[in-house]
Formats: structure tokens, sequence, C-alpha cells
């Protein structure tokens, strides 16, 4: 059976579909955080170099990854939006900034936090700190730049292009370890494999799903209030039953 | 006692709270404010459509 995937590009299906998933997305994610935080503090061994504070990756490396796909996610949405117009795309786009903009500032605040046992400073400015610390801005410029105009397709067009402007930061981020001489350690893990414990890995794959369903979940209840308010007027929105009731 | 010698002396208890709970704080609040957003949205689209409905019936 082919599935009609325009259908959902509409506000109108989308609305009903994505409150039907936010509990698939949500439940799952609780359940994974507490595994993660389970194996991490009580399975996973304490490391040799870095002793305890190592176990600061197991939300650090989620929350970075995260920061850094969800702006790419972000951009593809607004460059959609750009490109064809669609209602729907702009949403989602503005939806996603705000966990986004919360995951880059729980990857340096984590980083602050390993950084001073390890290096003996909360900050440095190095390559991918500083990147880190780019893409924040770029979050908080994409919701500040989306707000501060009136028209809301305005709006849409105008932060879409900082969105997909700002993506060239996102390899800059990822590279930064390799093209420069960094305080920052390399990639952990590479497509060629890893040689982290296995219960190091179980944890930070573990919280690493447990973030994006939770990221998924907070960014379909966040558009669900977008199309509300910016459908407001429409037919479909008043005869809602949570309207109605 | 400095912060240098208590998080060496207390690393669970200096990734937790510094870490994990305020990372878990910030989940919480964003959860608040996406289930506010949503009620004084869905307050507002009343609001509209209860107004709606009186100036109908006006008519």
């Amino acid at each position: 059976m082919a599935i009609n995937w325009f259908k959902y590009s509409a506000p109108t299906t989308f609305y009903g579909l994505a409150g039907k998933l936010i509990p698939w997305f949500a439940i799952p994610a609780a359940l994974l955080f507490a595994i993660g935080l389970y194996i991490g503090f009580a399975v996973a061994p304490v490391d040799a170099q870095q002793g305890e504070f190592y176990r600061i990756i197991f939300i650090h490396v989620p929350s970075s990854i995260l920061s850094m796909f969800l702006y790419l996610i972000m951009a593809g949405y607004a460059a959609l939006g750009l490109i064809f117009n669609t209602r729907l795309s702009a949403m989602m786009a503005t939806a996603i900034a705000p966990t986004g903009a919360l995951f880059a500032f729980i990857s340096l605040w984590t980083g602050a936090l390993w950084g001073k046992p390890m290096w003996g400073a909360w900050w440095v400015w190095d390559a991918r700190l500083t990147s880190e610390l780019i893409l924040l801005f770029l979050y908080l410029g994409f919701i500040a730049l989306h707000a501060s105009i009136d028209d809301p397709r305005r709006a849409d067009r105008a932060s879409a292009l900082l969105a997909i402007v700002g993506s060239v930061n996102v390899p800059i981020i990822y590279f930064s370890v390799k093209w420069w001489n960094t305080l920052h350690q390399g990639s952990t893990i590479k497509f060629t494999g890893t040689t982290m414990h296995v219960a190091m890995q179980q944890a930070m794959f573990t919280m690493l799903a447990a973030c994006w369903l939770y990221a998924i979940a907070v960014v379909l209840a966040r558009v669900r209030s977008i199309i509300l308010e910016r459908e407001r007027n429409t037919v479909w929105i008043t005869e809602l039953p949570e309207v109605r009731s | 006692m400095s912060l240098d010698i208590w998080m060496r002396e207390n690393p669970l208890t200096y990734i937790w709270l510094g870490s994990y709970a305020v990372a878990l704080l910030i989940f919480a609040i964003e959860i608040a404010m996406v289930r506010h957003k949503r009620k004084i949205t869905l307050q507002q689209v009343r609001q509209m459509r209860e107004a709606e409905d009186e100036a109908g019936d006006e008519k």
C-alpha cells in the first residue's frame, strides 16, 4: 500500500498525526533515559585515564550530536519552506530551533564541566568549543529574527536564509578536531569502529536514542501549538474537539 | 574547601549535580513551556471562536 506523503505535509493532517505520535516518542524516551543512566552509572566501568569524570560523556556527546543534526534538519525544513512555499516546513523549522538551542547549551555546559577537571579550565577558545558556541548563537539568531518580524510568512523567509547560510557551521564543528590542533579530543566513535568499552557504548547509544526520541516528542508538541496559532482563522481549527470543548 | 579539591573528592556528585541535574532541569522546563504554550494557544483560539459565535448570534 503506497503512502501519500504529501498528505502529511498539510497542517490539517499533520496536526492530528503529531498528536497521536507524541506518546510513542515520549514514553520510550523516558524509559531509555532511565536505562541509559543506569548503564552509564552502575554498569559502565571507571575510565583508566579520566576516572569518574568521563561519565559526563553520556549526556555531552548525545546533546552535541543532537545540536548539530537538529540544525541540519531545521535548515532542511527552512529550505523546503523557502523553495516550495510549504507552510508546515516553516512551522517545523520554527519548532525545532528552541530544542536545538537547548541541546547546544547543554553540550557547552556539560563540556565546561568536563573541561574543568580534565584541562583545568571551564572554557578555552578552542576550534570545537568556539564553533559550537557559534551554533548556539545561530539558533538564538534564528529564534530572535523570526520573533522580530510580525508577518509570519516574511519571518519564515528571513529566518530560513539565516538557517541555510548557518548550516555551513555544522561541518566546521564536526571536522574542527581534524582541521586544527585542538585541546578537545578527537572523535571516539568513527565510521571505522571504536575502542570504547561495550558498556560505555551501550550507555552512550541508549542516551543518544533517548535524546532523539525526546527531541522528536517535544518538537511535535511544539509544532502543534504553532499550527494552532497560525491556522486559528481557519474552519478546521474551530471544529477541532479541543477547541469546541 | 576549594571547588577543585571538592570535585576530585566527590566526582559523582559533581557530575550529577553539574551535568545531569542541569540537563534534566532544562528538559523539565522545556516540557513545561511547551505545555503552557499549548494551554495559552488553545485558550486564545477558544476565545476567538466564542467571540465569533457571539457576533454571529447578534446578527
